[in-house]
């Protein structure tokens, strides 16, 4: 394929996809950056989280860390990708969606009447789709020139009008299969935590085919590439009912964790209630109080409880991913990838092979985004391909990254936090400045009906603020990479 | 053997459901593009807020109709949105001016790498979004008034006797019209002025040109003014032919781009030609021929089947796919753009 890499003009002194800033040259030294700054960083976000528990409720304190958790993962897979190889990778909500789909193919219980009356004709298409590519493999390979090009040329029509046919009965006779409550194939029936994985496989999969077809772009055509590829991968999965109800969607996907109804009558969780609110409910002034300060407390906890495990569960994940990162980053490896990134053309000359560890970082980036939709998909407990837009799943993510810090795993970390409390709160905050404004405002005024509005505009004006004064005035994020000379 | 009766049936169904519409669709894509592709060819970043720069040109354009509206002014047949886009046009300027100022600038005189450019577009995608949404709301907007239709098609059928009508909206033809006095009126100012040379010299070698005293400010400023215009006059466009979504916009960013790079990015005549080729494959694609294919085999040959190459849901993703294709097989484009 053909490469863009050409400049025509002489910006070799500048470094091409580092971070936002050129990085220094070796000869100055760069600030010693505090050892403190870190776990400053992060002690700052858990009193954030502590605030919002206080003020407002634990419940939306703990909705926020299992959803920034989520975040900072994708983040990491991002900065994995932008940080160390320096690719611009606009495809991000692609992944998070291929997740989600692991989340519905591994543990939704197969349908086995749609199987039953669509799965042969699924199959030979899927056979033929794969001899089709075969075909073309062979081709591409022994043929050359114009002849190559007709007989890919006729393979893709020939083949294109034997899959057709099959796979339109295929579909016709799946989708029939009562398409209120199914309507699709259905999954594997395994336990969801399986689905995190593979949903880190589906994702690297799919970040393989578009790396390999399209890596040898320079950044913003990157970009570009994968936004687009993004968007068909959305309009894939919201089109065909057959794989995952498209946008009838596919809801109650089973948990890893208990069911808040039976946390609420497992006697060891009322125990546990009432040892812990014992003052609260002594000090209840009669019978039937007690008992409806008992039962509201049992709904509280246990949705409390239960976000809890999550966080318990997504923390470990997240945990284990990071140390896998840190160790890749400073591996022989994660120096070879940083130095790849800063001079490309020099690496190029010692005889790295350039594009294979570019498909290497962004296949690996793309897995961890993978798993983390897998997660997110959990965490809602069902599958909603139509809520995939690129503002929110591939921009948002960009912004945890060169806020947090790109290059460093810790900043992306924080990146996925800081954003997403900012993302959430915003709403709120939004609110409480209207409420502030308005406050001598006549209720009845056009003005004061349109400046309740203000919530989803407010967020995303507030992300691009931060966006644009972090880029300005720290374009190293607030944990800057960490450049090391011996 | 299909008679002459059947073959121009064929021939309106085909006007009527593809060529007018795709048309239309192409004369906005192209507007967009060549927006597009003015910003990418000068100043060397893909705008990521192209779109909402349309948005907001837009919004604008709507305020300034119902203003003049409640004023009583109108333009007869004709929308009034055609009139409110001339002060729409200003302040869309003036403001990609003053972001340009604010943000574009600072990185430029830094000589920072195009990718961060685009980062910086994507701040300002947000904040433009969001001033957007909380002008207009997220509700459809429809603003358009005056006469709806040019040709109606009971009126066709009437006068032509055949079955098929063919039925063309005033804002379809008024895309089409101001489509072509505008990319005939950037041609003539990018070929015959002197400011158009030297941003064509700009964009061609960048420092060539510096140094044969042209002023980088002023062609900065131009394009800047250019491409606002370019975006308020497609987006009103595209706003008056459909409805006002402020979401729309955003999604029409991966087409204008596609016509763009498809057409050769940096080359204004790649833009207009890509747009067109864009939106007739978006249109092509995905319509149904099994009427068409009706009127003109025998009888007995009358397919079954809708003859839908791709079903109306991946109509974007043509668009998408194509994009795709072209930076693999021929990045250049058919013009040959630069590869920056």
């Amino acid at each position: 394929m053909t490469t863009s890499e050409t400049e025509t003009a002489p910006t070799n002194g500048q470094a091409d996809d580092a971070a936002a800033a050129p990085p220094p040259p070796a000869a100055i030294v760069q600030k010693k950056q505090s050892p403190w700054r870190a776990p400053l960083a992060f002690l700052a976000m858990g009193l954030l989280l502590a605030a919002v528990g206080a003020f407002q409720s634990w419940s939306v304190a703990l909705a926020i860390l299992n959803m920034s958790l989520i975040s900072a993962l994708m983040a990491m897979g991002l900065n994995l990708q932008w940080g160390y190889a320096g690719l611009f990778n606009a495809g991000v909500m692609a992944f998070t969606a291929l997740g989600g789909l692991a989340a519905v193919v591994v543990s939704h219980p197969p349908v086995w009447e749609a199987l039953a009356a669509g799965g042969r004709s699924m199959t030979l298409s899927g056979v033929i789709l794969v001899a089709m590519i075969a075909t073309i493999a062979f081709a591409a390979s022994v043929l050359k020139g114009r002849l190559r090009q007709f007989a890919i040329l006729a393979i893709v029509v020939v083949g294109y009008a034997l899959l057709r046919p099959v796979f339109a009965d295929a579909v016709t006779a799946i989708e029939a299969v009562d398409p209120a409550r199914t309507g699709f194939i259905g999954g594997l029936g395994l336990p969801i935590v399986v689905a995190w994985l593979v949903g880190g496989l589906f994702a690297a999969a799919v970040a393989w085919l578009i790396g390999k077809v399209a890596l040898g772009l320079r950044s913003d055509y990157l970009a570009i590439a994968t936004l687009g590829i993004s968007e068909i991968v959305i309009a894939v999965l919201k089109n065909e009912d057959w794989l995952a109800r498209g946008v009838k969607n596919v809801t109650g996907l089973p948990r890893p964790v208990p069911y808040e109804i039976d946390l609420q009558q497992a006697p060891w969780f009322v125990d546990l209630v009432q040892r812990v609110y014992a003052g609260a409910l002594d000090a209840a002034p009669d019978a039937a109080a007690r008992e409806a300060l008992l039962r509201q407390l049992l709904i509280d906890n246990a949705s409390n409880f239960v976000k809890l495990a999550y966080a318990g569960l997504f923390t470990v994940v997240l945990l284990i991913i990071l140390a896998l990162c840190v160790r890749a980053l400073n591996s022989p490896w994660g120096r070879m990838m940083r130095a790849i990134r800063d001079n490309e053309e020099a690496a190029a000359a010692m005889g790295k092979d350039i594009k294979a560890r570019h498909l290497q970082v962004f296949v690996l980036g793309s897995a961890i985004i993978g798993i983390a939709g897998a997660m997110m998909t959990t965490l809602d407990g069902q599958f909603t391909p139509g809520t995939y837009n690129p503002l929110r799943f591939t921009f948002l993510i960009w912004v945890m990254v060169i806020v947090g810090g790109s290059g460093n795993n810790l900043g992306a970390v924080l990146g996925g936090f800081l954003i997403w409390f900012i993302w959430v709160e915003a709403e709120p905050a939004g609110h409480w400045i209207v409420q502030l404004l308005s406050a001598n405002m006549d209720p009845q005024s056009e003005l004061y009906r349109h400046l309740q509005d203000i919530a989803a505009p407010f967020r995303l004006f507030v992300m691009g603020l931060v966006l644009l004064i972090v880029m300005r005035f720290s374009p190293r994020g607030i944990l800057p990479e960490k450049i090391r000379h011996s | 053997m299909p008679d002459a009766t059947d073959i121009l049936n064929a021939l309106v169904l085909m006007t009527n459901y593809v060529f007018v519409p795709a048309l239309s669709y192409g004369s906005q894509l192209a507007l967009g593009a060549l927006g597009v592709t003015l910003v990418f060819g000068i100043l060397r970043f893909a705008n990521f807020a192209h779109g909402d720069l349309m948005a907001f040109g837009t919004t604008i354009t709507i305020l300034f109709t119902w203003l003049l509206q409640a004023n009583g002014i109108t333009l007869g047949i004709f929308p009034t949105g055609l009139l409110a886009m001339v002060p729409a046009v200003i302040i869309t300027a003036i403001v990609a001016i003053g972001i340009d100022k604010a943000v574009f600038a600072f990185y430029r005189k830094r000589r920072a790498a195009p990718v961060v450019l685009v980062i910086a577009s994507v701040g300002v995608m947000f904040m433009l979004s969001a001033v957007v949404r909380f002008i207009m709301g997220t509700e459809d907007r429809r603003f358009t008034d005056g006469e709806r239709f040019l040709v109606r098609a009971l009126d066709f059928k009437k006068w032509s006797g055949l079955d098929e009508g063919l039925a063309i909206q005033t804002t379809q033809a008024i895309t089409v019209v101001v489509a072509i006095v505008v990319v005939a009126a950037l041609f003539i100012f990018l070929n015959r002025t002197r400011t158009g040379k030297a941003m064509r010299a700009y964009s061609d070698n960048e420092d060539l040109a510096l140094l044969s005293g042209i002023n980088p400010d002023r062609i900065v400023m131009v394009t800047w003014i250019l491409a606002a215009a370019l975006a308020t006059i497609a987006g009103a466009l595209y706003g008056l032919d459909k409805s006002f979504k402020p979401f729309t916009y955003l999604q029409l960013l991966l087409p204008i781009f596609a016509s763009a790079i498809v057409g050769g990015i940096g080359q204004p005549v790649g833009a207009v030609v890509g747009g067109y080729v864009i939106a007739f494959s978006e249109v092509m694609l995905t319509y149904a021929y099994k009427k068409f294919a009706t009127y003109l085999l025998p009888d007995h040959m009358a397919p079954d089947g809708l003859l839908q190459f791709l079903s109306t849901d991946y109509k974007f993703a043509v668009s998408f796919i194509i994009l795709v294709l072209v930076l693999l097989i021929r990045p250049t484009g058919i013009f040959r753009g630069k590869v920056l």
